[in-house]
């Protein structure tokens, strides 16, 4: 920041995050209004650019791969197992569905986090809904990318092969 | 005294079928007012006045109507009843609007009128909110200028390209519409508001100014203007017509390009 002297007020806190009812009025303001200290760092800021970017970016993959699964060659009647079985086995794919997957979820995370921080009133409410949505999250990105990376199409049970007619025989 | 005063004799001679000059259509409009009194009691309720109106009174003409011939005990601010000093916003059918500006012929008179206080801010009784938060939010974005250059004997001189790169938001009389017409500031009121930043963005894009990083530093705060979520209530509810959300909108900008 620039060399200027000036001390931008904030609300009930001087800059020793004492609460100074002479420099700022403080003392007239209904508690609940008074915002607790600044919040350092830009997190803000950077989730509202990551929301802007992934949405960009969500548009071409979620496209694509609509355009690829459902339009292309046979279209919807090709899907089956051996399908997205293919398609896994392809490091192309592999990323672009990691990418796809990532970025919803984060996406639609931190959207439903900024609904929280909206409607939400009591601080308890708050922090018990944003448990719930992280824990949910960290549960399906983990699932998932392990998922994408270690899917078997022709796994082996008890020496038995499961079902699937492009399987090359045990 | 019975005797009846004449009126004087016409200069102009009118046909019969346009009638007096300054005859202007009356109606009867039913003002429901949102009344709180915390000295009697918690509760706020509604109270229905009825009065006959005409087509040139405002939401104010009524009010005052009610106030000074119904019930003196309704209680609303005002100060200069021609939508320049800012006072006298209140939520009339549900809107964020200046009662001084607010044409009854302009609303639907078959239903009652509703007239409430501003959302999001303490009231304090009747239509009169406790205006503090809302100011002091305008206090920390620093509505002044601030110039560290050598004090000019005249003047600050400033070219119109400049002066129009502001002009916008130089309109605002700080009557709270805005700010407590916005959804967010209704949940916490932590959110530092759009009046806030519409006073902050005139600083910040004016060229005689030397403070606009402090500012964008302080509108990146997590209740500054990354809460805004672009609903356009504000830029609706602005009786100036200042486009706020677009102002909001280059304030995040001007923040982006300073730090990405």
């Amino acid at each position: 920041m620039s060399a200027t002297e000036i001390k931008a007020p904030r609300s009930g806190q001087s800059s020793s995050g004492q609460i100074s009812e002479k420099t700022t009025a403080g003392g007239r303001i209904a508690p609940q209004y008074r915002r607790s200290g600044s919040s350092k760092g830009n997190f803000e800021m950077l989730s509202w650019l990551f929301m802007r970017l992934s949405g960009v970016v969500l548009i071409v993959l979620i496209f694509g791969h609509l355009t690829v699964n459902l339009l292309v060659g046979e279209g919807i009647h090709a899907i089956d197992f051996g399908f997205v079985a293919g398609k896994w086995a392809d490091p192309f794919w592999q990323v672009w569905d990691l990418a796809m997957l990532w970025l919803a979820m984060l996406h639609g995370t931190n959207g439903v986090r900024t609904i929280i921080n909206d409607y939400a009133e009591k601080d308890s409410t708050r922090l018990w809904l944003k448990i719930v949505l992280f824990a949910a999250t960290a549960v399906i990105i983990i699932l998932g990318t392990l998922v994408i990376f270690t899917f078997n199409p022709c796994p082996v049970v008890n020496g038995v092969q499961l079902p699937g007619g492009f399987c090359p025989a045990p | 005294m019975t005797a009846e005063l004449a009126e004087p004799a016409s200069k102009i001679e009118l046909p019969a079928h346009i009638g007096g000059g300054g005859e202007i259509p009356s109606f009867d409009v039913t003002l429901r007012v949102r009344r709180y009194n915390p000295e009697v009691s918690e509760e706020s309720t509604w109270d229905d006045f009825k009065v006959t109106m005409y087509g040139t009174d405002r939401v104010l003409d009524a009010l005052h109507k009610v106030k000074w011939e119904l019930d003196g005990s309704v209680s609303f601010r005002r100060s200069c009843a021609h939508g320049v000093c800012g006072s006298d916003a209140m939520r009339i059918n549900g809107r964020n609007r200046l009662a001084c500006k607010t044409l009854l012929k302009d609303l639907d008179t078959s239903k009652p009128i509703t007239v409430e206080p501003i959302k999001g801010l303490p009231v304090e009784k009747d239509l009169i909110v406790d205006m503090e938060p809302f100011f002091q939010s305008f206090r920390e974005v620093m509505p002044f200028l601030v110039n560290r250059g050598h004090e000019p004997t005249k003047e600050r001189l400033q070219s119109a390209e400049d002066r129009e790169r502001f002009d916008d938001t130089t309109k605002c009389i700080l009557c709270a519409a805005c700010t407590s017409s916005c959804p967010v500031f209704w949940t916490d009121g932590q959110y530092f508001g759009p009046a806030a930043i519409v006073n902050a963005h005139r600083f910040i894009f004016d060229s005689r100014d030397d403070a606009g990083d402090m500012r964008l530093e302080i509108l990146n705060d997590k209740e500054g203007v990354w809460r805004c979520r672009t609903t356009f209530n504000c830029t609706e509810a602005c009786p100036r017509g200042i486009q706020i959300t677009q102002a909001i909108a280059e304030v995040k900008q001007a923040i982006l390009s300073r730090k990405v």
